[in-house]
């Protein structure tokens, strides 16, 4: 087990180092480390790249994929269905209604973009998924059972996803072109203090997955057998739906709609340890989820080419695979 | 087990809200250490009733005395879907009550399971996943789940449904053995009239939203089994299916044991009327199963009762 878990990590360090070499422009190894720890020795170009665009880049991939996963990995527990992902309670729709307001109901958002900076986009994503996630919490405490919040989610979603292409059809197509920029999901573009609440953010998500580990164990017994094991199902529900409501709305807020991530990395982690224990998988998945995001991330770099592919064709080319694999090889996909 | 107490409800009223009552003012209470046989109809609420007293599902009205984790280990329906799961893995959650966010098993808690695994006797059934064994192997580890975690009172829903006859057998001797030896007080709801008259302490006998509580015996006797499940061709006094000759022959069976049992069985079965004497009569040999057949006509000597019901359809 503790084996596995090195070989994650190993592979999670060999991705960053090479998320953080490569690019547009290639920093050698030797250069790289003089970079890293002596910035003042190392050539102003490297060093610059690397602390103002490569690093922050890195780490926020690093974060939005562990929080994506750790997320994908509480809706699939808690759904009980291994086609959950973190989208599924309709946040990343929710936040893309809010993006979509902003940048296709300005008088023309698209004109003062550069200005109209990440953070303005972000806050206006929080409070999509926040509306949203205020909405599922109201339902998750009203429904009885997760099948129905499942539905709800689903159904969310699909109404603000019309809303939206409403918003798209009214739109010009500069601002349309704007907001599809979003939709296709990057990481790029951060800057030090958006790193810094991402890493927030995603503490707090871990810290509270890792105390509802017992919960998460328990619950995959059915809800029956979870309360006469003494959980408190609602108090348990509306933990983990806050949970990933947090890091999906976080992520979002920063980095756009990212698919797949959430739904193909628990079901990889599982392949590689087949467990149910959520002690193991909840480190396993985050470390996954972060090696994942890196691969994709270096992936749109076309080698030899300043040309960037949008970060979502890359995630859905790699997780739509890997889980048409996964249902064929295990006959059904088991949790 | 330091623990003695078990489980009891007053006033008890259960059902679905608005306006669905299943049992009303019940005042129960389980005896320490005895097997209790839930039995009745379909439909009329036993599992509703063991998801109250397990505090699963909440009562209408009245209290519930003994509810807790720590006190009242379960049994359901319910099937566990939950792939690479192990049986090691199932087992664990028996001791969840007892474990801190980091579920770490103490010597004693291992203890505890070990000693389960023995008692059920499913060493066999370790490192399989949950969802490659049988409906009969799953039953036994959870009940082993259930004994893992070491409550005084265990409550089981039709732990023999679906089973072979076998292993109902094994799994009534098994909680009959843990009721006796381990001062467990069990309830099981079960549709095994004959396996529960013949291994339960005590019937709960479920009818018109209330529970009648008896020996198995009385409850045969006073013709409260009848009432409640009004058999239908079935004669409980007997314990066999009622046959009504359909033949005009009558036959006289003579002979003893096993075989004589079965001789009778066969030819109620195929519309003979038995009788004391007739002018048939067939002979009944136990030990090496044989049979005479004597009628006014002739004698003859038959290896197999298939031959005897031939002879006489003849």
């Amino acid at each position: 087990m503790s084996l596995k878990l090195l070989f994650l990590l190993g592979l999670l360090c060999i991705l960053f180092l090479i998320n953080i070499s490569t690019g547009s422009v290639y920093i050698p190894l030797s250069d790289l480390a003089k970079s890293l720890f002596t910035p003042d020795n190392a050539p102003e170009m490297f060093s610059s790249i690397l602390w103002k665009l490569r690093l922050p880049k890195a780490l926020t991939g690093l974060t939005t994929g562990a929080a994506l996963a750790i997320a994908g990995l509480l809706m699939q527990t808690l759904f009980r269905n291994p086609l959950a992902g973190p989208d599924v309670l309709g946040l990343s729709s929710g936040a893309s209604l809010a993006v979509a307001f902003v940048l296709l109901l300005g008088t023309s958002g698209s004109d003062y973009l550069p200005g109209f900076s990440a953070w303005s986009l972000a806050i206006a994503a929080s409070v999509g998924s926040g509306l949203i996630f205020l909405l599922i919490l109201g339902a998750a405490k009203k429904i009885k059972d997760n099948t129905s919040l499942l539905i709800v989610g689903l159904m969310v979603a699909a109404a603000s996803g019309s809303l939206v292409s409403v918003l798209q059809y009214l739109s010009t197509a500069q601002d349309l072109q704007a907001f599809v920029m979003w939709t296709l999901g990057s990481i790029g573009g951060t800057n030090w203090n958006e790193v810094l609440v991402i890493t927030i953010i995603l503490v707090v998500g871990i810290i509270i997955s890792i105390s509802l580990t017992k919960t998460l164990n328990t619950w995959l017994l059915g809800d029956n057998y979870a309360i006469s094991l003494g959980i408190n199902l609602k108090k348990a529900r509306i933990t983990m739906v806050l949970v990933s409501s947090i890091l999906v709305g976080g992520v979002t807020a920063f980095c756009g709609p990212i698919a797949f991530v959430g739904l193909a990395v628990p079901h990889l982690v599982r392949l590689l340890v087949p467990t149910t224990n959520h002690k193991i998988l909840l480190p396993m998945v985050m470390i996954g989820g972060a090696s994942l995001m890196l691969l994709c991330d270096i992936l749109t770099q076309l080698p030899g080419s300043s040309k960037i592919l949008p970060l979502n064709a890359i995630t859905s080319i790699i997780g739509a695979p890997v889980v048409i694999w996964v249902v064929l090889k295990s006959r059904g996909i088991r949790m | 087990m330091e623990d003695t107490k078990t489980l009891s409800t007053a006033n008890l009223t259960i059902g679905y809200p608005p306006d669905k009552v299943l049992f009303t003012d019940m005042n129960l209470h389980l005896p320490q250490g005895k097997l209790v046989c839930f039995m009745g109809p379909n439909g009329i609420g036993k599992s509703t009733l063991i998801r109250t007293l397990a505090g699963i599902q909440q009562p209408l009205s009245g209290t519930i005395e003994g509810l807790g984790s720590k006190n009242i280990a379960v049994v359901l329906t319910d099937k566990i879907n939950a792939g690479a799961m192990t049986v090691e893995d199932l087992l664990t959650f028996g001791r969840y009550p007892y474990l801190n966010w980091t579920i770490t098993l103490s010597e004693s808690d291992r203890e505890k399971v070990k000693e389960a695994i023995s008692n059920v006797q499913i060493e066999y059934l370790l490192g399989r996943p949950v969802h490659e064994l049988s409906d009969g192997q799953v039953q036994m580890v959870m009940i082993a789940r259930a004994l893992a975690q070491d409550t005084p009172v265990m409550l089981l829903d039709e732990p023999t449904a679906h089973l072979d006859l076998n292993n109902r057998v094994e799994i009534m001797n098994l909680l009959r053995r843990l009721a006796k030896e381990n001062n467990k007080t069990i309830l099981v709801s079960t549709h095994e009239l004959d396996l529960a008259l013949q291994t339960a302490d005590l019937i709960w006998l479920a009818s018109n939203q209330s529970i009648k509580i008896g020996i198995p015996e009385d409850l045969v006797l006073d013709g409260t089994f009848d009432q409640v499940f009004q058999f239908k061709g079935f004669d409980l006094k007997t314990g066999k299916i009622e046959h009504k000759p359909f033949r005009d022959k009558t036959i006289q069976i003579t002979g003893e044991g096993p075989t004589y049992l079965w001789t009778r069985n066969a030819l109620a079965r195929n519309g003979y009327k038995i009788q004391e004497s007739s002018e048939n009569t067939l002979l009944v040999k136990d030990g090496k199963p044989g049979w005479t057949l004597v009628t006014p006509h002739q004698s003859r000597d038959c290896k197999t009762l298939e031959e005897v019901l031939n002879l006489l359809e003849a």
